[in-house]
């Protein structure tokens, strides 16, 4: 950190990115967390709107630094999760050194200062995806929970055998196997519309699948395994026009696309904080609230619960309702610092600068003899998947590594794409606002030294 | 330190290009699935087995380098080989890849040794041991179906 001693900001302003959007949390601490955190490192706190400055963007995430087997790290893995900048690390350990208490039902400083600063994420999080208000924002465990969460309240509430649910073929298996569940438990029927060869939904097979018995869409905004963003608005207006409310998996998008639900219109939207800059272990649900009011609790215990005696109990109102037991308190003060991070920098930017990465990596890779991209939608960003003619995925993720290049190998939990692809596993890169051009062409000479090994 | 060439040495290579016994065995009395669920590798062993004796073994299936040549040079080691011989062959082959084979005996494994720079790269011991975990359920229990996670 010698060298960024200058860079460093110290005090109250240096612990959070000063975003356009809620730096509240921070600045309504006490001032005495900033001096003992002084020699954690620390980066900048100003950043360009755009371009990106990405040289000093990276120097805000210390793993970046690493090398790997003595080559710098070029880390393309990051639909399987981000890594995360000094301030979301520092909000975690911050927590832990300093603000440790549970949240809610505690009089004392402590646990009133945790829970003021936990309720001031959830505010944060809703103007972030421009919620009507933070009561529609259930903190979960992450985009599975989210989607468990509304396969086993809402589904197994309004699900009748005969009914169906309508996904697509490109889903995660996050977004396939709760609605399997719950279709063996309810006598529902699980139907998926296909995708073409590019990677796109068939948006016609989509809207015949809407039928008088489907009660629910859920669909992926950006699929982690062909880089498609589908068009949530538009599937969101057929599926209303018939009753039929949306969940919309957003796990890929939100790292990298400006959600608004809203705008959107769709009636959930589940993600991840972890690929988002924030810790693992958290995530969030939205549900418009008529419906989240309307649906039970998905899981009972503490602070759910309004009045409990031995014979019955009353629910707690929004968001309480769905958040039983002692919550990730400190995961949830991570994702606060992570979405301040990304509002910093600038959803609008952060997709400019991945879309020109995503553009420049498809042209360096189509230029490999022998190398098949799987997803070549119109719509698309962030992940490049490819297949090499007689190189099997894993060896190219392990002779990549072996240049310090981490990419992932294998179905990203989406087997049906591999089926429909017609390939047991793929390769793939994915990018975040952190990476270069010159990472990009890591990725692309490492490619070209695999072609030579297994000529 | 092991570099990348040591575990994709040129044996290994040739063999993923034109791996040996790698086709349906029509007069099988063993067939055995092997399936890695993490990666997606999946592949079946055929053994024609005469008494304790391994007559004949094949292979098909799709899954990585180190998985088709694995398969590959098994089949061709344990042809002829009794079923003791086959598991201890096994046993040994194992303890190579995980690193715990006394180099003395490596020198039994004949052309497996080529397996040996595994030992550096855990991940992808599975990917190695698919085919002989499937080798040895077929020896053990007809029609099993295997998994390596």
């Amino acid at each position: 950190m010698r060298g960024e001693a200058g860079k460093r900001v110290s005090g109250e302003a240096g612990r959070v990115p000063s975003g356009r959007v809620g730096s509240g949390a921070a600045t309504a601490r006490p001032a005495a967390y900033a001096s003992s955190l002084a020699d954690l490192p620390y980066s900048p706190t100003r950043l360009p709107a755009f371009p990106l400055d990405v040289e000093r963007i990276r120097a805000d995430f210390p793993i970046l630094r690493q090398k790997i087997r003595g080559k710098p790290l070029v880390y393309l893995d990051n639909a399987a999760t981000s890594q995360k900048p000094q301030a979301v690390i520092n909000a975690v350990t911050r927590f832990y050194a300093e603000e440790n208490a549970n949240i809610h039902r505690g009089v004392h400083y402590l646990s009133q200062q945790a829970t003021a600063a936990y309720d001031e994420v959830r505010e944060k999080v809703a103007r972030f995806i421009n919620a009507r208000t933070s009561k529609e924002v259930i903190f979960t465990r992450g985009t599975t929970e989210g989607i468990n969460l509304v396969a086993q309240s809402y589904g197994r509430t309004v699900l009748r055998p005969g009914d169906d649910i309508v996904i697509t073929a490109m889903e995660h298996h996050s977004n396939i196997v709760p609605w399997q569940l719950l279709c063996e438990q309810t006598g529902a029927v699980l139907r998926a519309a296909p995708i073409s060869d590019a990677g796109e939904l068939d948006l016609e097979a989509f809207q015949q699948l809407l039928g008088d018995r489907t009660r629910l869409v859920a669909v992926v905004h950006l699929s982690n395994a062909l880089g498609t963003i589908n068009p949530i608005r538009q599937l969101v207006t057929l599926a209303h026009a018939r009753g039929i409310p949306v969940l919309v998996d957003g796990a890929q998008s939100a790292p990298h696309l400006r959600v608004d639900v809203r705008e959107l219109d769709c009636d959930f939207f589940a993600f991840s904080g972890h690929k988002v800059l924030g810790p693992t272990g958290v995530g969030v649900l939205y549900g418009k609230e008529a419906l989240l009011e309307r649906m039970p609790p998905y899981q009972g215990g503490g602070d759910m619960i309004a009045t409990v005696t031995l014979e019955r109990s009353t629910w707690a109102p929004l968001p309480a309702k769905f958040e039983a037991g002692t919550p990730m308190i400190a995961q949830v003060m991570g994702l606060g610092a992570a979405i301040d991070y990304v509002q910093q920098v600038g959803l609008e930017a952060i997709g400019a600068w991945e879309h020109q990465l995503l553009t420049y990596a498809t042209q360096r890779v189509t230029g490999i003899e022998g190398l098949r991209l799987i997803g070549t939608a119109r719509d698309k960003a962030s992940v490049l998947a490819f297949v090499l003619d007689g190189v099997h995925p894993h060896d190219i993720g392990t002779i990549l590594d072996d240049e310090g290049v981490a990419i992932r190998a294998g179905h990203h939990c989406a087997q049906p794409v591999m089926q429909r692809f017609g390939v047991p596993a793929t390769a793939r890169a994915s990018f975040a606002f952190y990476n270069t051009v010159a990472e990009v062409d890591a990725l692309a000479d490492g490619l070209t030294r695999v072609k030579k090994m297994f000529a | 330190m092991a570099t990348i060439d040591t575990l994709y040495q040129d044996l290994i290579l040739d063999h993923n290009r034109a791996p040996q016994n790698f086709r349906r065995m029509e007069d099988a009395n063993r067939q055995v699935e092997g399936s890695n669920p993490l990666c997606g590798d999946r592949l079946t062993v055929w053994l024609r087995l005469d008494g304790e004796l391994i007559k004949d073994a094949a292979f098909q299936g799709s899954g990585c380098a180190i998985s088709k040549a694995s398969a590959s040079l098994m089949t061709s080691a344990i042809k002829g080989k009794t079923r003791s011989e086959a598991k201890g062959l096994f046993d040994r082959f194992h303890r190579m890849v995980t690193g715990s084979l006394d180099p003395a005996d490596a020198e039994t494994l004949g052309k497996l040794v080529a397996f040996s720079g595994l030992s550096a790269f855990p991940v992808r011991v599975k990917c190695a041991s698919l085919s002989w975990h499937a080798m040895k359920a077929a020896l053990d229990h007809p029609d099993a179906v295997v998994s390596t996670e």
